[in-house]
């Protein structure tokens, strides 16, 4: 199970305050973290776990499903270890903010400024935080659930029916 | 003391060798290249806007678009994403024919990037040739799927439809005489001074910065970095089948070009070695709540007309979970997250493009270098609009 996995281990020997959850589905492993600590986490499970490649960083937006809104998501990738491991943190919308992981990947850097275009989550002590996919003078965030998904000003598409 | 100063200069969107929308604005001392900084976004659509408001069935036909140069690879991740999150067994058939689509859709996608990886550097021959190749793989395309891009082949749990009875004999064809047409390419290019000086030494990045930056497929394994997810990670039944996986030595556009020709030759194996394999059988999983009924049922029952109505209207409820899957596009790492809260639709699906994972690199590849030499390395990155965009 997800508790015997290498990583889950060794995370939860030297950072066990910080570690919220740890779930496995699928074959998949999935830790939640605090936000607090993210930078430490992700840069033992580099140095000392050999999770050497960052696939992926996105984010997902629980509007009204969860107490705080967005989750960012980072897909690890040990390519040594040919291992897997998913890691998540909470951001509120209130403290709509994250410290940013290019120092410890470089590949973070577009993929932070794709969630900061599309999600408007800011990640703290980023190189070049701008939009990349939307024109700079954009106004909102299309992937939050709350913007319309025919865009704003328009009206909502009703079927061709109605 | 006379100083200089440096120039901006502005090169796409519209621009033949930046191979679709893509915006660079170079900052240049003479010819030398001191900064490139690449403006994307111009091919934005929304497909993970658009996801969220689908069923899953009805995404299939969105990631056809997103590299839209290997139709069926898309298709495939989404898929086996989608048979991951609902546990959907696949028949043997089923899984042979999208190993022989996946592997010709690579040869597919690596012939129109040598075409016009060559075209950009002045070979146009290899052009015209490759293009003739690329189309029997169009003609294999429209035979099973009815389109020669958008092909919308593949369904969760299957195919759409089992292959024509012509489909073994014209791809049986095709790959016998692939090799051989390889064979032309390399001898007009492998050689060639022209070609030898604009790609030797052109677009260093070393194994290391490579992963740092997140380089998958191709412009990894051209950096010495053995990693293959079809042989490593391996998904969709690829542990059945012997393959090479070619790594080059120097980093540069010239070792990525060999790895990308072996891959093409591996490809042509892999397909021979599925042909080898494909049993009569069926083609979808029996797992009614999930899948399509079969044609056959559909036209020929109310039972099969029921359900394929309710599978078409209302999708199937999905478990609550996330997953990933990545898998080995010609192009590198093409992965899908999906996240489901229960319900018929993906609460976020996430697609990881390996091109616009690949464009990052960019930057690092090319400074320090001329402007001819930037268009080899957008060449060799092999970048897709589509899919950067999406």
């Amino acid at each position: 199970m997800a508790e015997n996995n290498r990583a889950v281990r060794k995370l939860k020997e030297k950072f066990a305050a910080s570690i919220l959850d740890v779930a496995e589905f699928r074959g998949e492993v999935t830790v939640t973290v605090a936000k607090g600590s993210i930078l430490e986490i992700l840069s033992f499970l580099k140095q000392s776990l050999q999770y050497n490649q960052l696939t992926d960083l996105t984010a997902v937006d629980y509007l009204g499903k969860k107490a705080e809104r967005f989750m960012v998501v980072y897909q690890l990738l040990s390519i040594p270890n040919k291992d897997r491991l998913r890691i998540k943190t909470a951001v509120s919308e209130s403290v709509c903010s994250i410290p940013t992981a290019t120092q410890v990947w470089a590949t973070a850097n577009w993929l932070e400024r794709e969630v900061f275009d599309l999600f408007g989550i800011t990640f703290d002590g980023h190189p070049d935080l701008r939009r990349i996919l939307m024109t700079d003078d954009w106004v909102g965030h299309p992937l939050r659930k709350d913007y319309p998904l025919q865009g704003p000003d328009r009206e909502p598409y009703k079927g061709r029916l109605s | 003391m006379a100083t200089t100063e440096t120039m901006t200069l502005n090169m796409g969107p519209q621009h033949p060798s930046t191979h679709g929308v893509l915006r660079l604005v170079l900052e240049l001392d003479g010819e030398v290249i001191v900064k490139v900084t690449p403006h994307i976004g111009f091919l934005h659509r929304g497909v993970e806007k658009l996801s969220e408001h689908r069923t899953y069935h009805q995404i299939l036909p969105l990631t056809d678009r997103l590299d839209y140069l290997a139709p069926m690879s898309n298709n495939l991740g989404y898929i086996l994403a989608v048979e991951k999150l609902m546990a959907v067994e696949v028949p043997e058939r089923a899984e042979t024919i999208r190993i022989i689509m996946a592997e010709l859709t690579r040869l597919e996608s690596h012939l129109v990037w040598i075409a016009c990886h060559a075209l950009d550097i002045g070979a146009m021959t290899v052009f015209i040739y490759a293009f003739r190749e690329r189309e029997t793989v169009m003609e294999i395309y429209e035979l099973i799927s009815g389109a020669r891009m958008t092909s919308n082949f593949f369904r969760v749990g299957g195919l759409s439809q089992d292959v024509p009875d012509e489909f073994v004999k014209k791809v049986s064809d095709f790959i016998d005489v692939m090799p051989g047409y390889l064979d032309q390419y390399e001898g007009l290019l492998t050689t060639n001074p022209i070609w030898l000086k604009r790609t030797v030494g052109n677009g260093v990045i070393s194994a290391e910065d490579a992963i740092d930056i997140g380089l998958t497929g191709p412009a990894l394994r051209g950096s010495g970095v053995d990693w293959d997810l079809r042989r490593d990670v391996t998904y969709a039944g690829y542990d059945k089948y012997q393959f090479k996986v070619p790594v080059g030595e120097k980093c540069d556009t010239f070792d990525r070009y060999k790895v990308r020709l072996v891959e093409m030759r591996e490809a042509c194996k892999i397909v021979r070695q599925g042909l080898d394999r494909l049993k009569p059988g069926p083609v979808l999983a029996d797992s009614p709540q999930v899948c399509y009924p079969p044609k056959e049922s559909v036209y020929n029952s109310i039972e099969g007309l029921i359900h394929h109505f309710k599978i078409a209207s209302e999708g199937f409820p999905a478990p609550e979970g996330e997953v990933y899957q990545g898998i080995e596009a010609p192009k590198g790492e093409l992965g899908y997250y999906i996240v489901s809260e229960g319900g018929n639709k993906p609460e976020r699906l996430r697609i990881r493009p390996p091109s616009f994972v690949n464009l990052q690199a960019i930057s690092q590849m090319s400074v320090g270098s001329m402007i001819a030499d930037l268009v080899a390395v957008i060449g060799t990155l092999d970048i897709v609009l589509g899919e950067i965009d999406r």
